[in-house]
């Protein structure tokens, strides 16, 4: 139990771990956690959201339901019921799956709300006076004009896996095993450092967080500007 | 010989793109006298647009007034202060911008815009003097007294067109720009529009700049018009002679590519395309396109001068 | 005659059912009959509300009648196999209005192109495919060096519709709607463009639906008019007589408000005809009789029928009572037969045949 010293520029936690390589080997868990919930949840958005707008009627009525009405429950609650019910002990790989269970439901109606209005454009009825099938049209005439969105979305999706499953950690409903960033955060309240005076425990993992928020969002900002071209600066 | 109430001297405006300066507006100089209609009638990329909004200093980075003045009645606008270019907009000139009545407030009223027109300009009345003087103005426009509580989407195409035209008469300003006033709107209804600019500007003794693409509309409404091509000003003549003996080549083929309702199979095209404002041909801009051009065509820009009395053109078979 | 493409009496209403007053009339009661043999250019006018869009997304079976039928070589659209609608694009094709919106941003402007040589199997091979397409360019005037490989943004709005054009001819249509071709192309390109579809029609035997507001272009390049105001058929017939003298006061009033590029003032009357107000679905009469400064009592009763007071025109105006009355699936009986106009130049100019 050291503080930030030349040896130990982070200190260490209660267990004599190095701060520093605790970070080090969490945060890239974190992250995976974050990416592999963040694809599962636009891949699945994707898919729902343009066969929910192209083909509208039943479908998109079914869709646009389960998904509205899906947001109006209370996410954090319905992720801390499934990882409780879990029995065993969880892997990373198991906790982004828990967190992927809700993250299609936004993007699914961010993504239908901008195929719906891509469906209007006049090369989309070219295409199909010219013969292409609806598949064909999803495909390739408006996925490559929703890329930008899309992957400004996902960027979105993985910033907030991240929060959620940070907020599941925090909890005790983690991977216990891995060191993410959150489980230190759990460890740190479990072991009371706040109220002892061990400020560098705390302190890395939280400045550690914002440092990887702040990147993602300047990788949306990036992404937004591709996406929307008013926003180029550039004429 | 009426008095100029505008004079546009060499008024040049860039627009700064990471490819070099385009040059909107190139050398335009021109002149407006008291109760006289002018027109500028061009095709798109022209730069009449540009010209109008230049002359009311709206011109918005990357674009730029890179040179050139303009006098309203003796005073040069371009010296001016923003804060006092301010209180000359709207009171001594005003604009009737493109697309206008699509830019009015939808979630206020009618009378609520025009108030505002007024208020802004510092201009103390009472509640119901600015009353009475919103219902002079829709008044002077043919809109009923009723339209002042409406809101724009209860109004059609063309009495939002005629709303706007109140709101830039409010002042009374001496000079009017309209830019493209009727470019949507169906030919009655255009006619019932340009109708009202014609009772509004002889009931005030004002000037008139028209812009526009759509020939008809200008030479049925201007005294004198002038053509653009490429950022330039190529012909300036009153109206008569433009049409009767058209100086300028681009001129003679512009009116040629206007299909008659007199006789069939008269109208054709000018051959190739506009050029690019950033890759402007050397010498006259027109020359690719010119079927009477020469040598000296392709390196020599022409300066307009004055073929005919008051009829100007930049052409080398002039001179 | 067969009969290629056919509304018959085709209802449009948006909104609502047939007598909620929130519903909009877009088309009421049109019949049309295109020929299938002889091709023909056919303006239809009319200015927004009029309902001429949405009678090109009836015959194109972008939309659903809300009543009649729209027929395809006799056949409903709505109930066709799916091998003759194959045929149906086949054989009709359109030119949009906005140059811009039609392309996709992400391709090249080959794309589309070489899209209906793929789906429609026009081609055999790539070298068959890119020797149709320079084919067809050049037939519009553009060179294949300096339209393929660009995407839309680096071609001029004027360029982009000849390719739109080249891309209707690709396919050897029966028929092309052209639905406001040029309204959005500079004024001195127009005249070759729609010189482009004069020459598909007089040397190609294709027959061209020509939609717009504008009464001048639709003169100088079609053989018959049909005016439609607020859904319904106005006059129509040879557009000489039509537009040289005029007879339904709604075409009158049209003409008289055209400006026109000259030194002589053609507004000269004052316009009094009052602002068209908005009309509920179901109220009988003649549509433009709130506007008409001849209107009596039996114009707000019922709507007026057909009366051919030519050989070559029909007027739908109680005014011309005394002429026979012809029923609306037969106004084109009042078309004129197209006469041998002269063949006209890339650059618009008209040259001797």
């Amino acid at each position: 139990m050291k503080p930030p010293s030349f040896q130990y520029p982070f200190g260490t936690d209660r267990q004599g771990r190095d701060l520093l390589a605790v970070m080090v080997a969490g945060t890239p868990l974190t992250l995976r956690i974050g990416f592999i919930a963040g694809f599962l949840g636009v891949g699945v958005g994707a898919i729902l959201g343009f066969v929910s707008a192209y083909y509208r009627g039943k479908v998109d009525v079914i869709i646009r339901g389960i998904a509205d009405i899906g947001l109006t429950v209370p996410g954090l609650l319905v992720l801390i019921i499934i990882a409780v019910s879990i029995k065993e002990g969880l892997t990373v790989d198991q906790m982004a799956i828990i967190v992927a269970s809700l993250a299609w439901l936004n993007p699914t109606r961010t993504i239908r709300a901008q195929v719906l209005s891509l469906r209007e454009r006049g090369y989309v009825e070219v295409a199909r006076l010219s013969g292409m099938s609806g598949p064909e049209i999803i495909f390739k005439e408006m996925m490559p004009n929703l890329l930008p969105y899309l992957a400004a979305t996902l960027v979105n999706t993985v910033s907030n896996a991240i929060l959620a499953s940070i907020g599941l950690e925090v909890l005790g409903l983690g991977p216990i095993e891995s060191p993410t960033l959150g489980m230190t955060l759990y460890w740190v309240n479990y072991n009371a450092a706040l109220l002892n005076g061990w400020w560098w425990w705390w302190t890395a993992p939280i400045v550690i967080i914002l440092v990887v928020f702040l990147g993602l969002f300047f990788l949306t900002v990036g992404l937004d500007e591709i996406a929307n071209p008013r926003l180029r600066r550039a004429v | 010989m009426k008095a100029d109430v505008l004079r546009v001297q060499g008024l040049q405006v860039h627009y700064h793109t990471p490819l070099g300066a385009v040059k909107a507006a190139d050398n335009i100089s021109f002149s407006l006298k008291a109760d006289e209609r002018l027109g500028f009638a061009g095709e798109s990329g022209s730069g009449k647009s540009t010209m109008a909004l230049a002359i009311l200093r709206m011109i918005k980075p990357p674009g730029q007034i890179e040179a050139g003045e303009v006098w309203l009645d003796g005073l040069n606008l371009m010296t001016l202060s923003e804060e006092e270019m301010r209180q000359v907009r709207l009171a001594r000139i005003a604009l009737v911008p493109q697309g206008s009545m699509n830019s009015l407030n939808p979630v206020t009223r009618i009378k609520e815009q025009i108030a505002d027109a007024l208020t802004d300009h510092g201009v103390r009345m009472s509640k119901r003097q600015v009353e009475e003087r919103v219902r002079d103005l829709l008044q002077s426009v043919g809109l009923r007294p009723e339209v002042a509580n409406m809101f724009p989407h209860e109004l059609s195409g063309g009495m939002k067109q005629r709303a706007c035209i109140a709101i830039a008469i409010s002042l009374h300003p001496k000079v009017i720009i309209a830019d493209e006033p009727t470019s949507a709107l169906d030919v009655v209804v255009q006619k019932q529009v340009m109708e009202t600019l014609a009772r509004v500007q002889k009931d005030l003794e004002a000037s008139v700049i028209l812009v526009g693409h759509d020939m008809g509309v200008v030479a049925q409404f201007v005294d004198r018009l002038g053509v653009m091509y490429a950022g330039k000003l190529v012909e300036v003549s009153p109206v008569r002679d433009i049409f009767t003996k058209p100086l300028h080549p681009y001129t003679q083929m512009l009116i040629a590519s206007l299909p008659s309702l007199e006789q069939k199979g008269t109208f054709q095209g000018i051959p190739g395309l506009p050029p690019l404002l950033r890759d402007l041909p050397p010498g006259c801009a027109f020359h690719p396109r010119c079927p009477y051009a020469f040598d000296r065509c392709q390196t020599e820009e022409p300066l307009s001068r004055e073929a005919r009395p008051n009829c100007w053109a930049a052409c080398h078979l002039l001179s | 005659m067969t009969t290629l493409l056919e509304a018959r009496h085709v209802t449009k209403i948006f909104g609502g059912g047939l007598f909620d007053r929130n519903s909009i009339v877009a088309l009421e009661g049109f019949s049309m009959a295109i020929d299938g043999d002889r091709p023909s250019i056919t303006a239809v006018v009319g200015e927004s509300g009029s309902g001429k869009t949405t009678l090109a997304r009836l015959l194109l079976g972008l939309v659903t009648p809300t009543r009649g039928q729209v027929l395809y070589k006799g056949r409903d659209l709505q109930r066709m196999a799916h091998a003759d609608w194959r045929a149906f694009r086949r054989d009709v094709q359109v030119i949009f209005q906005d140059p811009y919106e039609v392309y996709n941003p992400f391709y090249r402007v080959d794309h589309v192109l070489t899209t209906p040589v793929s789906k429609f199997k026009l081609a055999s091979s790539k070298a068959e495919a890119r020797a149709l397409i320079e084919d067809v360019l050049k037939a519009v005037g553009l060179r294949s060096e300096e339209t393929l490989g660009r995407f839309p943004h680096q071609l001029s709005g004027g360029q982009r519709q000849r390719v739109m054009v080249a891309r209707a001819l690709l396919l050897r249509p029966r028929l092309i709607l052209a639905d406001e071709p040029v309204s959005m192309v500079d004024a001195s390109l127009r005249a070759s463009i729609l010189g482009s579809l004069r020459n598909m029609n007089l040397e190609l035997g294709i027959s061209i639906m020509y939609i717009t507001h504008d009464l001048a272009t639709a003169y100088q390049i079609s053989e018959n008019i049909v005016v439609l105001y607020r859904g319904s058929v106005a006059e129509a017939g040879d557009v000489e007589l039509v537009v040289k003298h005029p007879q339904h006061p709604y075409t009158q009033l049209l003409i008289s408000s055209i400006p026109l590029a000259s030194a002589e003032r053609t507004w000269t009357t004052e316009t009094v005809v009052g602002p068209a107000g908005l009309q509920a679905a179901g109220s009988a009469g003649c549509k433009f009789a709130d506007r008409c400064p001849f209107a009596t009592s039996p114009c707000l009763q019922a709507a007026p029928p057909l009366f051919q007071t030519n050989r070559y025109r029909a007027v739908s105006c109680y005014l011309y009572q005394s002429a026979p009355a012809l029923s609306v699936e037969e106004m084109v009986k009042a078309f004129a037969e197209p006469a041998k106009l002269s063949r006209v130049g890339s650059s618009g100019t008209p040259m001797t045949a």
